[in-house]
């Protein structure tokens, strides 16, 4: 069995917000929409401050909140662990969007653009209709994913069937794998680090893992 | 900087507020309507036919806020775990059960009206309670609390009908809504006593607090005492019981807005550890707005 998770090595992000921009142009998503971002959190006053840049979006659940409420059937999870939702099935009734403890899902009752008006380009090329009025989030890139097994490549090794945000990474803190893998990347790094999942208590299994220590 | 302590969740606006709100004055006026029936009553027809209004006209605001509302009945499809699905499922022959009852009339019709309206109610209930990203909803004592607050409001709208009808509302009716009353503040003092247990955004539970003593004073002891005093002096009854009803009815509208509209905090962000960065650095997360 296959479980594609994240790990994100708060040791190491800086906060750029690269994977930001990498995951906006790999998935076209309009203003105001961010799949992947990255918190600055901070805490404390002068001079004992404390700040940390946590990476979040979509955790995709081993047990997904956003899946069982959904009346369509548009969320599902794949066996490979990634939390999809069928465009065409979403009704729009954000009921996901309240179930998710992770503020992952967004959605745009009508079009936007970065420039004012109208669509650039660049825009106009990558619009899709589909997308409109239903719930959206981060998908790991999961067609740079079935594309690159396909061609027999390893997500996570291989940057073609890898998601745009690890890719972009300046400082190596994301990383994306098969945790079912003991060899994998993921697994030696859960396993050489102390680590924990968001909101762990409350069940829902995330997919994605931070290393402190 | 970015958020990272709850805040006000915006995917539902008071359009998804009236469904709860219709739903509930809707079904709890079903059912206070088959018991005063049963209990050998008068005949509601008008009472059905509102009550198949209040849900209709809720449903209706759900309907318009849904992103694409023109594929509704996908709304249908995922009956095994949604309980959106099966507010859907019922409300069909909920709707149909209570135009019945009013036209047809009958203990039959009556009875599996005031039961298909309990399942609806407790479908809402679920629906809140399965929105697992806003712990004001998710937490399990929200159940008994819509729950009881849809009897109470049920019960508020059949004492203004009686009313209106010019008729002095039974001795059976008033204690139930007394009942009803009791009930929803006992709901509403567990649903806060375990959710302060639980943990909550601190803004969640402020919320909840600001409404804490208008709910008790003039939502709960005013319509308490008027429906005692009606039952002690029938020649007032009607007014009285009128006035319990409007305030008992206002009470559960106040209650459900207040939890769809201003208690709905998210989750936000938290870390349980930070990154030790040396051997010295403390690793304590950090957790904001919470209490």
């Amino acid at each position: 069995m296959t479980r594609w998770v994240m790990v994100a090595d708060l040791k190491r992000c800086v906060g750029c917000q690269t994977c930001t921009a990498a995951c906006k142009q790999a998935n076209a998503t309009p203003p105001g929409v961010q799949w992947r971002r990255v918190l600055d959190m901070e805490e404390g006053e002068y001079p004992d401050v404390r700040r940390v840049f946590v990476p979040v979006g979509c955790m995709h659940c081993a047990d997904p909140p956003c899946m069982t409420v959904c009346p369509s059937t548009a969320t599902r999870r794949r066996p490979d662990g990634i939390v999809t939702i069928d465009y065409d099935l979403c009704i729009g009734c954000s009921y996901c969007a309240v179930a998710c403890p992770y503020q992952a899902r967004h959605k745009t009752d009508r079009a936007s653009f970065a420039y004012g008006g109208g669509p650039s380009q660049a825009e106009q090329k990558r619009f899709d209709g589909r997308r409109l009025a239903v719930a959206t989030k981060c998908t790991f890139c999961v067609d740079r994913i079935d594309a690159g097994t396909a061609k027999g490549l390893t997500p996570g090794v291989d940057p073609e069937a890898t998601p745009a945000c690890v890719n972009s990474c300046i400082a190596a803190a994301l990383h994306f794998g098969d945790i079912e893998q003991p060899a994998s990347n993921v697994s030696r790094l859960l396993a050489e680090n102390r680590n924990f999942r968001m909101h762990e208590n409350l069940g829902t299994g995330p997919g994605f893992y931070y290393l402190w220590e | 900087m970015d958020r990272i302590a709850p805040w006000l969740q915006t995917n539902w606006d008071r359009r998804a507020a009236g469904n709860f709100i219709g739903g509930g004055t809707g079904g709890g006026l079903a059912i206070f309507a088959a018991a005063s029936e049963l209990a050998g009553g008068n005949p509601q027809p008008l009472a059905y036919v509102l009550a198949a209004l209040f849900i209709a006209v809720g449903l209706s605001l759900v309907w318009i806020e849904i992103g694409r509302p023109w594929r509704f009945l996908h709304v249908f499809f995922n009956p095994h775990t949604s309980w959106m699905t099966r507010e859907g499922l019922v409300a069909l022959p909920l709707l149909v059960a209570l135009a019945s009852a009013a036209w047809y009339g009958g203990a039959a019709l009556a009875s599996v009206s005031a039961l298909l309206a309990l399942v609806f109610v407790y479908c809402q209930a679920r629906i809140l309670r399965g929105s697992q990203g806003i712990p004001a909803w998710r937490e399990p004592m929200i159940v008994p609390l819509i729950m009881a607050t849809g009897l109470a409001e049920g019960a508020g709208v059949l004492l203004a009908l009686a009313f209106i009808a010019g008729v002095a509302p039974g001795g059976f009716v008033l204690i139930l809504a007394l009942l009803a009353l009791l009930a929803r503040w006992i709901a509403w003092t567990a649903y806060r006593r375990s959710l302060a247990r639980r943990g909550a955004p601190t803004a969640a539970r402020k919320a909840l607090q600001a409404i804490h003593l208008p709910l008790l004073v003039f939502f709960t002891i005013a319509p308490v005492a008027l429906i005692a005093a009606a039952l002690g002096f029938a020649g007032y009854a009607g007014p009285l019981a009128l006035l319990a009803g409007l305030l008992g009815l206002a009470g559960g509208w106040l209650i459900k807005d207040t939890i769809v509209m201003r208690a709905a905090f998210n989750q936000g962000f938290a870390v349980p550890h930070m990154p030790r960065l040396n051997p010295v650095s403390g690793d304590a997360g950090i957790r904001q707005g919470w209490s």
